[in-house]
């Protein structure tokens, strides 16, 4: 890299461990390393910091169901987000045998969709919903493919890629009226949105912990009391036997602090993001010419913008401005390897002239109003650059 | 995350010749902004019929840029006769390497000087099997059986996969890779590789360590990296008049298609680069 100096606004991809999270995670990486499953007191007393955790989480969705020994059994530790949503998917199907269809979104993460073409392969049905060209759902098109026949709902809380936040609760009271149950992977919108799941029809919903400043590998699974469940991971008694598989202890201390901040936070957080967002977007825009924000504006993420170059392409992009230090992402396809702009962007119907130059920019809270300067600074000479190396570009789209 | 070469993003962050030569005698306009990678090529030439001025303009992601700035330095002073000679290996070569799934932007690059000197020679379309001829295999990127054959066949490519490399088809809903595949499959039946260079003559004029030598080096450029990439390798243990012994090792040791592997990989290939009159066998 040419600067040490990096401006990372990718945090939707993953986001930095903050101290305090690192903190609460270090006893267990350490001198407190005992299994909480074990008879002893040195194990069993980490058991008590597992429930802890869980019910730091419990409190920043507001799932407020608790046993009689005061844990909050709604929450179960996964792996990832990728876990919890092929969990939440199988456990509904295996619970309904005689319901056959699942229905997702188009826009839905590769978790959801490729799970989908799995069970398409295993003979069940996987219909999704089309969106429209700010990427919002096509809640008829929903009803219409909604039957008897529909196990499960899936649609994501909030996009990852154009950061479009999705009317779950009356995509679940529409799954009710069939008797279907909703799922929402709610990755990119745990500890951006304000969760009540105490208040909510949502019957399932998928976390993770490394996109609020929480360690990669731990995910969480939120399972409604009184929905019956199928354990995905056969094995030990762990998680009351609805997860095999020893409790990773320290990034669930850490994910317990995350959710803890981000819930003591989000007010100010909210702000303070779309602010930074705002910033880069009215900055870009009267900087350079020909540029689209995509999404919602009325129902999105306060951190997430991304936006469509004109004329120009992702992988180039991301490159040169990698040269300053600067990370962001691209819903291009040749970042990726494949040869097609991301399923979104095409769902969407984004035009191939912009779509190719796509670029998703996602801030945390650790970014800076100098960080979005800065990248105001060195983005709008890359740009002229490649569209000067373009064929497409003419030199009149400049006034 | 690409890691692309030093010379790569030499050619990415620092172009040579962009822009458009004015008057020019050849222009080349290839790929388009539906496909993610389109390059203009324009060229002029001094009295002498050499390429003078060589210019680019190029839509796509640093190596279709780097690819095209290659090509022109490569083509700069070239006659048209030599220039029409250029592969998109020459390209890759100039750059050291590009990454396997980036190949299609050295095609793209040999397209668009195929295309313009067609165009300075007043043809309609540039001879090289273009989406013009033959049926369309691949929809999402309209390419036709005619191209999936050249690319196969300039390149060596046997594997539906690495057609969609060079130059995309089955790239987007992938399709189409299985009618790649028997397009692939039924030229190379037919039109078994273009008849290797003779050069037995030298090779039975050498003595036993150079003859070694030339075994070993073929194994070790062409043959090894061949297993590698299915998790095998081979090493050479002797060679005893025009027998090669070898041992087939890693994944190879356990394969059952070790047989085929030794006649149809390793004799082969050091028939075709070292002397047709080889044999070989394993231990």
């Amino acid at each position: 890299m040419a600067v040490d100096k990096v401006i990372y606004v990718d945090n939707n991809a993953t986001t930095a461990i903050v101290p305090e999270v690192l903190d609460a995670m270090m006893p267990f990486l350490t001198n407190r390393y005992g299994n909480p499953g074990s008879i002893h007191t040195f194990g069993g007393s980490v058991a008590a910091e597992v429930e802890k955790a869980r019910l730091k989480v419990a409190e920043l969705l507001n799932a407020d169901h608790r046993n009689p020994d005061g844990e909050a059994t709604e929450i179960i530790f996964t792996s990832c987000g990728t876990e919890s949503d092929n969990a939440a998917i199988w456990s509904a199907l295996l619970t309904n045998p005689e319901r056959k269809k699942v229905i997702a979104s188009k826009v839905e993460h590769p978790a959801i969709l490729n799970l989908g073409r799995e069970l398409e392969r295993r003979g069940y049905i996987f219909e999704t919903i089309p969106v429209d060209n700010h990427g919002r759902i096509d809640l008829e098109a929903l009803e219409e493919a909604l039957d008897e026949n529909t196990a499960i709902v899936s649609v994501m809380y909030a996009n990852n890629e154009i950061g479009n936040i999705y009317p779950v609760e009356k995509i679940a009271e529409m799954a009710h009226r069939y008797g279907a149950l909703f799922h929402t992977d709610a990755v990119q919108a745990v500890g951006k949105v304000p969760i009540d799941l105490a208040n909510s029809q949502i019957d399932m919903l998928s976390c993770s912990g490394h996109k609020l400043h929480a360690p990669k590998g731990i995910g969480v699974l939120y399972v409604r009391r009184g929905i019956r469940f199928r354990p995905f991971i056969a094995g030990g008694h762990q998680e009351k036997a609805r997860r095999g598989g020893t409790e990773n202890v320290a990034s669930i201390a850490g994910l317990g602090k995350a959710a803890e901040l981000a819930g003591a936070n989000m007010a100010q957080e909210v702000e303070y993001l779309a602010m930074l967002r705002d910033r880069l977007e009215a900055g870009l825009l009267a900087k350079i010419p020909r540029i689209k924000i995509n999404g919602d504006m009325d129902s999105r993420l306060p951190n997430t913008s991304s936006v469509s170059f004109e004329f120009i392409e992702g992988e180039a992009i991301l490159l040169l401005l990698n040269q300053f230090g600067i990370c962001a992402s691209s819903g291009s396809a040749c970042t990726t390897g494949s040869l097609e702009p991301s399923h979104v962007l095409r769902a969407m119907g984004i035009p191939y002239t912009s779509a190719h130059g796509t670029i998703r920019f996602s801030f945390s809270r650790c970014n800076t109003v100098e960080e979005v300067d800065y990248i105001l600074e060195k983005l709008p000479p890359v740009i002229a650059t490649l569209r000067k190396l373009s064929p497409y570009w003419k030199e009149e789209y400049n006034a | 995350m690409w890691n692309y070469n030093e010379k790569v993003m030499d050619h990415f962050l620092n172009p040579r010749n962009v822009g458009e030569v004015e008057n020019p005698d050849g222009v080349g306009d290839v790929g388009n902004i539906t496909c993610g990678d389109a390059l203009k090529l324009t060229f002029k030439l001094d009295e002498s019929g050499r390429i003078a001025d060589v210019k680019f303009k190029t839509f796509g992601c640093a190596s279709a840029i780097a690819s095209s700035s290659a090509l022109t330095e490569l083509v700069k002073g070239m006659t048209l006769e030599e220039a029409a000679q250029v592969t998109n290996q020459d390209i890759v070569a100039l750059l050291g390497e590009l990454p396997e799934a980036k190949m299609h932007c050295s095609v793209m690059g040999m397209e668009a000087l195929q295309a313009a000197i067609a165009n300075y020679r007043g043809e309609e379309v540039a001879d090289n099997g273009d989406d013009h001829e033959g049926a369309i295999i691949c929809r999402c990127f309209g390419v036709t059986d005619t191209k999936i054959r050249n690319v196969a066949r300039q390149n060596n490519l046997h594997q539906a996969t690495e057609i969609t490399n060079f130059c995309k088809a089955g790239g987007a809903c992938g399709s189409c890779l299985d009618e790649i595949q028997r397009v692939l499959d039924e030229m190379w039946k037919a039109a078994p590789a273009a008849e290797p260079e003779k050069k037995d003559d030298d090779f039975n004029k050498l003595t036993t360590v150079q003859k070694v030598f030339r075994v070993q080096e073929v194994i070790d450029k062409e043959i090894r990296p061949l297993l590698e990439h299915d998790g095998g390798s081979i090493e050479l243990v002797d060679l005893a008049g025009n027998n090669v012994i070898v041992r087939l090792t890693g994944r190879c040791s356990s394969c059952p298609s070790a047989g085929v592997t030794l006649k149809y990989t390793v004799q082969d290939k050091l028939r075709e680069f070292v002397s047709s009159d080889l044999t070989v066998e394993s231990i």
